[in-house]
């Protein structure tokens, strides 16, 4: 079986992919739609997001799953597809990818807070587990846990990828500049506290995405480097942080800018770079022109 | 303790959120009377509930709001703080509801569709209510049929919005034309992190605050 993290420790930097909201948007998607949904009503668009990414040189490809739990679903009346919808992504993106590249079947937040006592630990473990079953069943490599704020629910989320497939399993948080070299997610966790819970919880790979840009990821990827020396880190940034223009959220970093931000990124300590939302194949194509360069 | 003690004492409660004597956090607060009990006997002292909201709830939330944005604080102290504010409220709105405040008018407000960020929305309509007005809440993810369904039924109501994210910034634009499409006459205010007096005047809407205090002025003012 393939493994990111056995290659990783070989010495190899990777190139994953960028935006995939934005570009279904471009695609048609209508607000209020279901991205997911996509899977099964709108296949080809899907793939050719997918292939999009793969033709600009990534190593490797998400799935079109970021909201594709029971909880996200609800409000579409969708939450009795989990399994349809996860296990059609993931055969998309393992259709663009082909055998060489990599699948990495996305799992975003619910929304939900263990602390308002929306939900409980349970309840999202059973979430996520359903979740990471199908994708796994439709072929991904690797499990990517995103975005997440809160550490209760990412590691609800790690804990149901690990005990129940056997996927690899990464985990990234969203952090924001909290001062002078200290960032922390929305609910005050701070890069170090997700390294030490997220490895206990097992996961092989952590890392941060979203966020405000290439930029802060280096001083991200710095602090859980010092954290752990060994464990592989990904970063999925933004292009820049979301603004509002005329009706639309619009993302300013253009890829130049990213790729200025690369080769000291990798000597922070990452080695799986991608893009996050306003991030398009030419960010990417950069990205891989910059590590190609660095080899 | 003298009136002044308790509410001294009760704004400590908010700001760092204790919310009753049995709550375990903060520690440092462990077995002490809370928001609920220091109301509870400011209220039985013969506090005026205008003075506990406007002397020790609002400045305790102000107080809060400013270590959230400097990031001193992060999410889950503001929402403990939040239920520690909610525990007082309890025992204030039976005196806003019975007249004896004087009601100002209705105030709807919701949180725009595609949207389900509430603590903020939250804040203002706690603060609106406090300061006089009837608010009829309905909630997050508030789609222009859902509004103009609350108008119809509330034709005289001030109405407001919030949005957190840019993505429904441009839902909220949307909404504030269908209103003002069907009821020009209906006043809007709205507000939200992202949200500014530029936006405001370019979507049509009347007013505009980026705190609770704004928006209770704007209402004021109207029913001056
Ligand atoms: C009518 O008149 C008025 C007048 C004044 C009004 C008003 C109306 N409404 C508000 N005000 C004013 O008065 C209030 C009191 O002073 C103020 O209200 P605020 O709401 O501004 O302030 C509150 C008191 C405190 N602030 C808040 O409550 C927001 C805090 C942050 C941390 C935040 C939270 C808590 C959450 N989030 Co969200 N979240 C963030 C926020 C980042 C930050 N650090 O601010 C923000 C807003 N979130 C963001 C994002 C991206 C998201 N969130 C999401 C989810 C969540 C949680 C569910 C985890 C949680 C919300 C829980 C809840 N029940 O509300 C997702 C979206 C879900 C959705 N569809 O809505 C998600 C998309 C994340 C994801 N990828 O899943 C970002 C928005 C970026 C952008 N500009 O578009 C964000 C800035 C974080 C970031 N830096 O990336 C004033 O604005």
């Amino acid at each position: 079986m393939k493994s990111l993290a056995k290659e990783i420790s070989k010495g190899r930097v990777f190139v994953s992919d960028g935006a995939w909201g934005t570009f279904l948007q471009q695609k048609g998607l209508k607000p209020g739609e279901c991205p997911e949904e996509w899977n099964c009503s709108h296949p080809e668009s899907v793939f050719e997001i997918a292939k999009s990414y793969i033709d600009a040189g990534a190593d490797m490809i998400l799935t079109n799953s970021f909201g594709g739990n029971e909880f996200k679903l609800l409000p579409y009346g969708l939450h009795n597809k989990v399994v349809e919808l996860n296990r059609a992504a993931a055969e998309i993106s393992r259709r663009a990818a082909g055998s060489e590249n990599y699948v990495l079947g996305s799992i975003g937040p619910t929304g939900k807070m263990i602390l308002l006592g929306d939900v409980t630990y349970e309840e999202l473990y059973e979430a996520f587990k359903k979740q990471a079953l199908a994708l796994e069943q439709g072929g991904v490599d690797a499990l990517l846990v995103e975005t997440m704020s809160d550490l209760e629910e990412a590691k609800a989320a790690v804990t149901a990828c690990r005990d129940n497939t056997k996927c690899e399993v990464i985990c990234t948080m969203t952090f924001e500049k909290s001062g002078e070299n200290e960032f922390n997610s929305m609910m005050g966790v701070t890069p170090t506290d997700m390294v030490n819970t997220m490895i206990t919880a097992g996961a092989d790979i952590i890392g941060a995405n979203c966020g405000n840009g290439m930029e802060n990821m280096i001083g991200i990827t710095r602090e859980m480097r010092k954290a752990n020396a060994n464990i592989p880190i990904l970063i999925h940034a933004n292009a820049g942080a979301p603004v509002y223009r005329d009706g639309e959220t619009v993302f300013l970093e253009t890829p130049d800018v990213t790729a200025s931000f690369i080769k000291p990124l990798i000597e922070a300590g990452a080695n799986i770079i991608g893009g996050c939302c306003g991030t398009t194949p030419e960010h990417i194509a950069r990205i891989v022109k910059v590590v190609n360069e660095l080899k | 303790m003298n009136s002044e003690e308790l509410l001294a004492k009760l704004s400590e409660c908010v700001e760092f959120g204790k919310v009753n004597k049995n709550a375990p956090f903060p520690p440092a607060m462990k077995g002490m009377d809370g928001a609920d009990e220091l109301t509870a006997q400011a209220l039985e002292m013969g506090v005026d509930p205008v003075d506990i909201l406007n002397n020790a709830l609002i400045g305790a939330m102000d107080k809060v709001g400013e270590k959230f944005s400097q990031k001193k604080i992060f999410v889950p102290q503001m929402l403990i703080s939040a239920k520690a504010m909610n525990a007082a409220m309890e025992h204030l709105k039976p005196y806003f509801q019975s007249g004896q405040v004087k009601r100002k008018g209705k105030f709807i407000i919701g949180t725009v569709a595609g949207d389900l960020h509430d603590i903020g929305k939250n804040l203002v309509a706690m603060i609106v209510e406090g300061a006089g007005w009837e608010v009829i809440d309905l909630g997050v993810d508030v789609n222009a049929a859902k509004f103009m369904q609350a108008i119809d039924t509330n034709p005289e109501a001030v109405v407001g919005l919030s949005a957190l994210l840019t993505t429904t910034m441009a839902s909220m634009k949307n909404i504030v034309a269908e209103i003002k499409g069907k009821y020009p006459e209906v006043k809007l205010i709205v507000g939200g992190a992202p949200v500014t007096e530029a936006f405001k005047t370019e979507i049509g809407a009347d007013g505009y605050s980026d705190d609770p205090q704004g928006a209770v002025s704007y209402l004021n003012a109207l029913v001056a």
